[in-house]
């Protein structure tokens, strides 16, 4: 009966992220369209509102190109390793009280763990499309998550410390003596650099090195048709939207609100990621790229150090309370 | 039994040439603009070796020109740096004429610098448009499109095209300006500063644009020079060259503007150049329609370059003997003279020359197009060694270039 309940909420769960992806699109393109003096999807649907499940055909109905010499088996697996790694996150998100798939002890490092496993799609989608421009895409790629994982590991190891705990659903609960039920203040160094090593970890500008359209047109997927290149943008969305959990858990006290929701609990949640994924965007319409070299400058000269600072403050910090 | 012989293996040595990585940028790619290619030698993603190749539009301007008369090939012109045809058109009407002795009416030499000018606008924004979208700006692009349409609406009124305009004439213009066509363009005037200062908003208060740009793709005053740069890429080095100061033609020698000059030679340098031409442009754009004289709008010794009677014209395009109004008159006539010329205009990339050499005859014996762009693609070269692919297309970017016009 548990193991019924439990794919029932596996089945659940994935047609919500499902229609999360398909509808963040939306979002993304309506909100960069209104920023940049135009409109968005406007024709299928009322305001375009069908628009995500348009493309979603169209995607799957486009021509599979596979090149000549690439590494076949290799190319076809990158895309489903990187939905694959990210859908595995939602496992341990915690939406509400009680509403966790697997409320595991281990539920942030599990995420670091999974996360930092969809970088290998991407690495290995560009080593096996057998093309120079996916090839630097892939081994940027592998170097930005190298680097940006180690300084947002490090930003969250002061909510460890805080919260006493690595279970997503006790950091919440741990957050509510904090001031407005949140680590933000307190963590304000460490949210700075998780903020931005979440923008990094999911390839999102200013740090959308690996597929820089034009400077290596679209790196590791430029070789990528149909539903194969969308597979790798669903698990971007994913990403995004496992990672702005993340930091709602974190640091904006999860599932709490400033009054409780009787009849949505997740509300607050949804509202804090969305309030994120708006960030993303907004980014995405206000800023240029980074530079390769500034980038990893950035990532180990500022990023690191600075999560280091904070771990040593929030450690001498509970020393002095406790 | 024979012992097997030990066999070594042969362990292959880094010997760094060997690690080299070379890319082919290009013709198909986003960010060479047009059919550009760049020939790469990578050493990761630094480069050590550039090498950019023109030549995939297989165009053939200059000896198509000189097959043609010069009122014939005017319309190969627009075709050259596309972005800012109108000022090509000019820069050619007037290499023309001082190779005939042709005189223009002051109107015609007002409204000729308006388009011109209106052109380099258009012009510079693209080039944000495209320098911003190559660096990762996405909304500059569309912000710049926005005003840059206003431009073309503005050209559409006064000569019905967007593109391919031939709306200068040798000795004058194709027609007057109206009055609407003023109005509108004094309320673009109005508005077109604050957008300036909007693109700067987003651009110049953000540190990932400055760090992309401060300090890329230094060249020195001496060595542009050297490369024979032109424009706001000399002018970003510091060098004050700019034609329309220094052998002024039509209005410019009656407006008062000034020529901004860089100081570092880098990418931002070059920005901001382009950036303060376009406040100066409005400037001169509207001390033109502030002083625009009363007058006829073509010079009385060209009278051939016009239609003499636009009735019979018309008549003749019914029985197909179009040909003997504009074309057949400029045939007939023996007003040419034998000799060679070099003039040369600032359009907004740079120093656009014609040489032409005449024989007598109603087409030039020889044409030369000086076309700034070609002359950057081939600075390209020194400024992108030692740096990184993402220094080189935003070096692409600042050099504003147009392969329209590099392979003629």
């Amino acid at each position: 009966m548990n193991i019924l309940l439990t794919l029932v909420w596996l089945l659940i769960l994935f047609a919500v992220v499902m229609l999360h992806v398909a509808y963040a699109t939306y979002f993304e393109r309506k909100i960069i369209g209104h920023m940049q003096v135009r409109l968005g999807p406007m024709r299928v649907g009322w305001h375009g509102l069908l628009q995500p499940i348009a493309d979603g055909i169209k995607s799957f109905f486009k021509e599979d190109i596979i090149p000549e010499n690439a590494d076949k088996p290799t190319f076809l697996a990158a895309p489903i390793i990187c939905l694959v790694a990210m859908m595995t996150s939602l496992a341990v998100l915690p939406f509400a009280k009680g509403w966790v798939l697997a409320d595991i002890d281990i539920g942030l490092l599990f995420i670091f763990a999974m996360s930092s496993l969809a970088s290998y799609g991407v690495v290995l989608a560009g080593w096996a499309s057998n093309s120079k421009y996916s090839f630097l895409g892939g081994l940027r790629s592998m170097a930005q998550v190298i680097s940006y994982e180690i300084s947002m590991g490090l930003s969250l190891v002061g909510v460890m410390l805080m919260a006493g705990s690595l279970n997503l659903s006790e950091i919440v609960e741990a957050q509510g003596d904090s001031f407005l039920g949140m680590y933000l203040m307190p963590q304000c160094i460490g949210f700075f650099v998780f903020f931005i090593s979440m923008l990094a970890e999911t390839n999102r500008v200013p740090f959308d090195l690996p597929e820089a359209e034009t400077e290596l047109v679209s790196g590791y997927c430029t070789e990528y048709s149909g539903m194969r290149y969308a597979i790798f943008f669903m698990a971007e969305y994913i990403g995004m939207m496992v990672m702005a959990s993340i930091a709602t858990i974190c640091f904006l006290g999860g599932w709490n609100g400033p009054f409780a929701v009787p009849f949505f609990p997740p509300l607050w949640f949804v509202l804090k990621v969305y309030l994120f994924m708006f960030l993303f965007i907004w980014i995405r319409a206000t800023l240029p790229r980074y530079r390769y070299d500034q980038l990893m400058d950035l990532g180990w000269k500022l990023l690191i150090p600075l999560a280091l600072v904070n771990i040593v403050l929030t450690a001498c910090l509970k020393a002095l309370i406790s | 039994m024979t012992r097997p012989i030990k066999q070594h293996l042969e362990i292959p040595v880094a010997d760094g040439a060997g690690e080299r990585y070379s890319l082919r940028m290009g013709p198909q790619h986003p960010a060479t603009h047009g059919v550009l290619r760049v020939d790469l030698e990578l050493d990761g993603e630094t480069i050590i070796e550039c090498i950019p190749q023109v030549g995939y539009l297989h165009r053939g301007f200059e000896k198509l020109a000189e097959n043609k008369t010069y009122a014939q090939a005017l319309i190969l012109t627009d075709r050259l740096d596309y972005i800012a045809a109108m000022a090509n058109n000019v820069g050619y009407c007037v290499a023309v004429e001082r190779l005939l002795g042709i005189s223009v009416p002051l109107r015609a030499q007002y409204i000729r610098t308006i388009v011109g000018e209106m052109s380099r606008l258009c012009s510079h924004l693209l080039w944000l448009a495209t320098h911003a979208l190559d660096i990762g700006a996405m909304t500059v692009f569309l912000y710049c499109f926005r005003e840059r349409e206003i431009l073309l609406d503005l050209f559409e009124e006064l000569c019905g095209a967007r593109l391919t305009f031939s709306y200068p004439r040798i000795g004058g213009v194709r027609q007057d300006v109206t009055s609407y066509f003023v109005d509108e363009l004094q309320r673009f005037l109005d508005m077109f500063p604050s957008k300036i200062e909007e693109y700067e908003t987003l651009i110049d208060t953000n540190r990932i644009w400055l760090k992309r740009t401060v300090g890329v793709g230094t060249l020195t005053g001496e060595e542009a020079l050297a490369l024979g740069l032109t424009g706001a890429c000399l002018r970003g080095s510091g060098v004050d060259y700019d034609i329309r100061k220094h052998q002024p033609y039509d209005a410019y020698p009656l407006v008062d503007f000034e020529v901004p000059l860089g100081s570092d030679g880098d990418i931002y340098a070059r920005y901001r150049c382009r950036m303060e031409e376009m406040h100066q442009s409005v400037r001169i754009i509207q001390q033109c329609i502030d002083q625009l004289p009363p007058g006829p709008i073509i010079g009385p010794d060209a009278p051939d370059l016009v239609m003499p009677n636009k009735v019979p014209a018309r008549i003749e395009a019914g029985t197909n003997e179009y040909g003997t109004g504009l074309i057949k008159l400029i045939r007939d006539r023996n007003l040419y003279i034998s000799g060679d010329v070099y003039v040369a205009t600032e359009v907004p990339k740079g120093e656009l020359g014609f040489y032409f050499i005449s024989d007598g005859n109603n087409r030039p014996y020889r044409m030369h197009i000086r076309s700034p762009s070609f002359i950057h693609i081939g600075a390209l070269a020194a400024i992108a060694k030692g740096e990184l692919i993402a220094d080189l297309i935003a070096n692409i970017g600042s050099l504003d270039v147009v392969l329209g016009e590099s392979d003629r």
